[in-house]
C-alpha cells in the first residue's frame, strides 16, 4: 500500500521503547517473556541436580542411558499428543493404540514369521488407520476428542486382547529368527564404529556435531532477527547460553559413550523431535493447528480447513502411537495384552507440564519433551533412592498440579499488567 | 418519602478503560409507570441498566442510586434482586434442560420437611405463576422445548415470584413474532395495573409510542431528554431526532469518489436461522457494490447485518435458502471461506476478539493468518517473507506495537482492528466487507480506520461497511442500504440520506412479510 495520509494520533502515539534498559533488564525481560518455558527448564535442571547430589549413580553412564531407553516411548507419544492438545483436543486412547500396534507387530513376527521391517510397516499402517478412525469421528461427525478417544481406549484395548488371544507373546531371541533385529530397535546401540578407548568415539562425535548444529542454528536465527530489527539477547548472554548448551550436550554424549554406546532409539527420538519442531513452527499445517486451538471461529473465518486439520492431527497421533508401540514391544521383547495402560496420562502430563494450554493454541514440542523428561527423571531418581511406587505416584501427581498452577499464576499476573 | 418516585439515578458515570460509556446520566422513574429507554447501539442503555442491577457493582461507577426512597449500593445481581429489581436480558438466562417449574424456583426450590424437593408443590405453585403471565404450558415441559416468546414469559413469571417491584426488560420483543410481541406488551400493561414498575429498552419505536408512559432518550452516554408520552408532540419522529441528533463534529477524511464498474452483487439472498428453520434471518436481500465505492449497510442490532455478511462469506452462518452472488458479473458459488477468499472477498468480523483474532498468538501470525497460502510453498512457510509482510503492514497501517512478535492481545482495540484489516488486505481482495469496523475504538483510531477505507477504494477496491452508527455511514459511504428485520428496506445515495430518514427505514417493520415467512 502507498503511504497513508498523516493521521492525527492520540496521546499514546509514542512507541514503547524496547531498546532501553541495561543488560540485566534485558535478560530479565527475555526470561519473563518466556517465563513458562524457562521456568520448566530451571525446574528440570534443579531436579536433576538434586538427584545427582542425593545419589551418585544418577549421573552414571549406565543410568543416563537407561533413562533414555525407559522413557523414549512416552516422549514419542508426547510429540503426537502435543499437536492434539494444541488443536484443543485430547486423546485418551494412545495407550491402547500403543498396545494394539505393538501386539500386531509381535504376532506378525512370531506367528506369521514376516521380516521384522514388514511387521514394523504393518504396525505403522494400523496406527494410521486407528488415527483415521478417531479423526473421522472428531472432525467429520463432530464428537469431542475426549469422548471419541474414551471409546477408542476400550475399542483398541479389546482389539489388543483379540490380537494376542489374551496372553502375552514373547519375541524369541534365537539368532536366525526376526526377533533380534526387531528388539534392537529399542535396545540396540551403535558402538565401536570408529573406535575409541574406554569410550565410543562415534557417540561423542555425534554429540559434538549436534552441539555445533545447535550453535549454528541459534546463530542463524539471531542473524535473521537482527536483520529484521528484532530484540535479541546481548551478545555475551547469547554466547554464554550457546556455550552452556553445547557443554551439556557434549558432556552428556561423553557420559553415555562410556556405557553401551549410542542408542538407536535416541537417534529415532532426535529425528522425530527435529521433524515435529519444524512441522509445528515452520509449516502451514502446524500454523493451522495453533490457529484452530487458539480461536476456532477465527480460524474458520480465515479460510482454514478446520475439519481437515483436526483429522490429520488424529491420524498423526495414531502414527506416533504405532511408533511407540513398536519401540515398547521391542524394548520389552514381548507383547502384553495390557501394554501401554495409562501411558496416555504420562503423555498428557508431559505436554501440560511442558507449558501446553488446556484450552488449546499454546504449547511447544521442546516444552513437552522437557515436561516428559521431568517425569522421567523424577521417576528414575526416586527409583534409584529406593522410594516406593506409591510415593512416586504421589510426587508425580503433585508435580503436575504445581506445574499447571504455576502456569495459571504467571498468566494471571501477565493479564493483570 | 417521595412515594411517586420509585427510582432515581443521579449523575451516574461509568467508564471502561478510561472511556466513559455513560457520563453524568440522570434517570427518574415514577412508581407504577412504563418507562422506555431508547438510543442507538452503544449509546449506553445497557451499561446504565447493568449499573442499576448490580452487574457493575457499587464502587465501579460514580453517582448515586435511590431506590424506593433509600440510597442503595448493590454489589451483585443478587443484591438488586433482593431489593426487588429484576432485569431480563436479551439473551435469556434460563437453563434449557430443566423444566419450566424447575427454572422458576431455581435457587428457591420448594422443599418438603426432609429437605427434598416437593414436586407436587413445585408444579402447583409454578402453575399459579404461569397463569399470572398467561403462559399455557405444562410446568414439567423443558424450557428448550418452548419458543422464545414463552421463555420470555417464564422469565417474567420468575421475576413475579421474586416479588419484583421494578422489572427491567432489555429488548424484550427483538426476537419475538407479532403475536408473541402483542401478548408480551399486554402483559406489561397488566403488570402495570398490578403496580409493578417497568423499564423497557427497545428499538421498536412504534412499541414505545404505544406502551410507554415516559421515554428517556440516551445518546453518546448522556441523557438527552425525558419525554412524557401523553404529550401529542412525543412522536416517533421526535424520538428519532433525539436519538441521532448529535452534533456532526466528528471529522471524516475527505475523499473524491471515482466509481467504476460493478464488482460484487448479491441477489435475493435468504438465510434461515441455524436451529430454527422457520425463522428467516436474512430475507430476500439484494445489493451491489462498484469498484471504488463505499457502500453502507445500516441496521440496528438484530436486523441481520452480521448474519447477512457471514452467510455470504462462504456460508458461515445459518441455513442457506436461496440467492446468487456475482463477482465481476460472474455467477459464483461460495461454499467455504477459502472459496470466498479465492474469488477476492474479505470479511472483517464484527467481534474482533471472538471471530477475528487468535489472541494466543502474536501480531505477525495474525496478520498472515488468512493470506498464509501466499507465503507457503509445498506446505513450508517462508518465515522471513512472513516477517517482511508483517513489518510492511505494521508500517503501512501504523499499527502501534513494540514488535510484530508482540502478543496481539496486548494491543489496544484500534490497533487490533488494524491487525484484522491488515490480515484481509494481505489476501488482496477486490471486495471488503467491514462489519462494525470502528466499534469499541477511540476517536483518533476511528479516523485512521476511515482513512484506510478511503485508501482501499482509491485503489479500486469495493468496500461494504456495516454499521449501526449513522454519522459514520454518512461520513464514509457513497451509498447506504438499510436493513430491518432481515429485509433491505431502502437504498439512498449519501447526498439524499439523513440520519432521520435512515433511522426511519431502519425501524420500518414490514410486518406482513415477516410474519408470513
Amino acid at each position: 500500500m502507498p503511504e497513508l495520509n498523516p493521521a492525527p494520533l492520540g496521546g499514546a502515539a509514542k512507541l514503547l521503547d524496547t531498546k532501553g534498559g541495561g543488560m540485566v533488564a534485558t535478560i530479565v525481560r527475555l526470561l519473563g517473556n518466556n517465563l513458562r518455558q524457562s521456568g520448566i527448564l530451571v525446574a528440570f535442571i534443579a531436579v536433576s541436580f538434586a538427584f545427582s547430589v542425593l545419589n551418585k549413580a544418577f549421573l552414571s553412564p549406565t543410568n543416563l542411558t537407561n533413562i533414555i531407553l525407559q522413557y523414549s516411548y512416552v516422549l514419542i507419544l508426547a510429540i503426537g499428543m502435543l499437536l492434539v492438545i494444541v488443536a484443543g483436543q485430547i486423546d485418551l486412547s494412545v495407550g491402547s493404540q500403543l498396545g494394539l500396534t505393538g501386539a500386531l507387530a509381535a504376532v506378525l513376527i512370531v506367528r506369521v514369521g514376516v521380516p521384522w521391517w514388514v511387521a514394523v510397516l504393518c504396525a505403522l499402517g494400523v496406527g494410521l488407520l486407528c488415527g483415521a478412525w478417531q479423526g473421522f469421528w472428531v472432525a467429520v461427525v463432530g464428537i469431542p476428542g475426549f469422548i471419541v478417544s474414551l471409546g477408542g481406549m476400550l475399542l483398541f484395548r479389546g482389539l489388543t486382547y483379540i490380537t494376542l488371544n489374551n496372553i502375552s507373546l514373547t519375541i524369541p531371541s534365537t539368532p536366525d529368527s526376526q526377533g533380534p533385529p526387531y528388539v534392537k530397535i529399542a535396545n540396540g546401540f551403535s558402538k565401536g564404529l570408529i573406535g575409541g578407548d574406554s569410550f565410543d568415539f562415534f557417540t561423542v562425535l555425534v554429540f559434538v556435531l549436534a552441539g555445533v548444529g545447535f550453535a549454528f542454528s541459534e546463530w542463524r536465527t539471531r542473524v535473521g532477527q537482527l536483520r529484521y530489527n528484532q530484540e535479541v539477547a546481548p551478545l555475551p548472554v547469547f554466547i554464554t547460553k550457546v556455550a552452556l548448551v553445547f557443554a551439556v550436550v557434549v558432556w552428556f554424549g561423553w557420559r553415555i559413550s562410556q556405557d553401551r554406546g549410542l542408542p538407536y532409539i535416541l537417534i529415532i527420538l532426535a529425528v522425530f523431535i527435529m521433524v515435529y519442531s519444524t512441522v509445528t513452527q515452520r509449516t502451514a499445517f502446524g500454523r493451522h493447528v495453533y490457529a484452530i486451538g487458539g480461536n476456532l471461529l477465527a480460524a474458520q473465518l480465515s479460510g482454514i480447513k478446520v475439519k481437515w486439520t483436526q483429522f490429520w492431527v488424529f491420524v498423526n497421533m495414531g502414527f506416533m502411537c504405532a511408533v511407540a508401540g513398536v519401540v515398547y514391544s521391542a524394548r520389552m521383547s514381548s507383547a502384553q495384552p495390557s501394554a501401554g495402560n495409562g501411558f496416555e496420562l504420562d503423555a498428557i502430563a508431559a505436554c501440560f507440564i511442558g507449558g501446553a494450554s488446556t484450552l488449546g493454541g499454546i504449547g511447544r514440542i521442546g516444552g513437552a519433551m522437557i515436561g516428559g523428561l521431568i517425569m522421567a527423571v523424577l521417576n528414575n531418581g526416586m527409583q534409584l533412592m529406593g522410594i516406593q511406587e506409591s510415593i512416586r505416584q504421589v510426587v508425580k501427581g503433585l508435580v503436575l498440579l504445581i506445574a499447571v498452577a504455576f502456569d495459571l499464576v504467571v498468566k494471571r499476573r501477565a493479564g493483570a499488567k | 418519602m417521595s412515594s411517586d418516585t420509585i427510582l432515581e439515578m443521579r449523575a451516574i458515570t461509568k467508564a471502561f478503560f478510561g472511556v466513559a460509556a455513560v457520563e453524568d446520566v440522570n434517570l427518574v422513574v415514577k412508581r407504577g409507570e412504563i418507562h422506555a429507554i431508547c438510543g442507538e447501539n452503544g449509546a449506553g442503555k445497557s451499561t446504565l441498566m447493568k449499573v442499576l442491577s448490580g452487574v457493575h457493582p457499587h464502587g465501579s461507577y460514580s453517582g448515586e442510586i435511590i431506590f424506593d426512597g433509600e440510597p442503595v449500593t448493590f454489589g451483585s445481581i443478587a443484591d438488586s434482586e433482593r431489593a426487588g429489581i429484576v432485569i431480563i436480558h436479551q439473551e435469556l438466562a434460563l437453563s434449557p434442560y430443566l423444566s419450566i417449574a424447575e427454572n422458576l424456583f431455581l435457587r428457591h426450590e420448594r422443599k418438603s420437611k426432609f429437605g427434598l424437593i416437593d414436586w407436587n408443590r413445585t408444579n402447583k405453585e409454578a402453575q399459579d405463576l404461569m397463569e399470572r403471565v398467561g403462559l399455557v404450558e405444562n410446568p414439567t415441559t423443558l424450557v428448550s422445548q418452548i419458543g422464545v416468546g414463552k421463555q420470555q414469559l417464564v422469565e417474567i413469571a420468575k421475576a413475579l415470584f421474586r416479588d419484583v417491584k421494578l422489572l427491567i426488560l432489555d429488548e424484550p420483543t427483538a426476537a419475538l413474532n407479532d403475536n408473541d410481541s402483542e401478548h408480551l406488551l399486554n402483559l406489561i400493561r397488566n403488570l402495570k395495573a398490578q403496580g409493578i414498575t417497568c423499564i423497557m429498552i427497545s428499538h421498536k419505536l412504534s412499541e414505545i409510542v404505544a406502551i410507554a408512559d415516559t421515554t428517556t432518550v440516551i445518546r453518546d452516554g448522556k441523557t438527552i431528554e425525558t419525554l412524557d408520552m401523553r404529550d401529542p408532540a412525543s412522536t416517533q419522529e421526535k424520538l428519532i431526532r433525539l436519538m441521532v441528533g448529535r452534533d456532526l463534529e466528528h471529522r471524516y477524511p475527505e475523499r473524491e469518489s471515482h466509481i467504476a464498474d460493478e464488482v460484487f452483487r448479491v441477489e435475493n439472498w435468504s438465510v434461515a436461522h441455524p436451529t430454527q428453520p422457520g425463522r428467516l434471518v436474512v430475507n430476500d436481500a439484494s445489493f451491489n457494490v462498484r469498484a471504488g465505492e463505499v457502500v453502507g449497510i445500516a441496521g440496528l442490532m438484530g436486523a441481520g447485518r452480521t448474519e447477512l455478511a457471514m452467510s455470504i462469506f462462504g456460508k458461515s452462518y445459518g441455513r442457506f435458502l436461496h440467492g446468487k452472488i456475482y463477482i465481476h458479473g460472474k455467477d459464483v458459488q461460495l461454499n467455504s471461506v477459502s472459496d470466498a477468499i479465492n474469488v477476492g472477498l474479505a470479511y472483517a468480523t464484527e467481534d474482533r476478539k471472538r471471530y477475528g483474532l487468535n489472541l494466543t498468538e502474536d501480531v505477525r501470525i495474525n496478520i498472515c493468518a488468512a493470506g498464509l497460502p501466499k507465503l507457503t510453498s509445498f506446505g513450508w512457510i517462508n518465515a522471513n517473507e512472513e516477517l517482511k509482510v508483517a513489518e510492511r503492514y505494521r508500517d503501512d497501517m501504523r499499527i502501534k506495537t513494540p514488535s510484530v512478535l508482540y502478543p496481539v492481545s496486548n494491543l489496544s482495540g484500534g490497533n487490533q482492528q488494524k491487525v484484522v484489516l491488515s490480515k484481509w488486505l494481505f489476501t488482496t481482495p477486490d471486495v471488503l466487507i467491514l462489519d462494525e469496523p470502528t466499534r469499541g475504538i477511540d476517536v483518533g483510531a476511528k479516523f485512521e480506520i476511515y482513512t484506510l477505507i478511503n485508501q482501499m477504494v482509491s485503489e479500486g477496491k469495493a468496500v461494504v461497511v456495516i454499521s449501526s452508527e449513522l454519522p459514520e455511514l454518512l461520513g464514509v459511504c457513497d451509498r447506504i442500504y438499510t436493513l430491518s428485520f432481515g429485509k433491505i428496506t431502502g437504498q439512498l445515495p449519501v447526498s439524499e440520506a439523513t440520519q432521520e430518514n435512515l433511522m426511519e427505514l431502519m425501524t420500518l417493520e414490514l410486518e406482513k412479510e415477516t410474519s408470513n415467512a
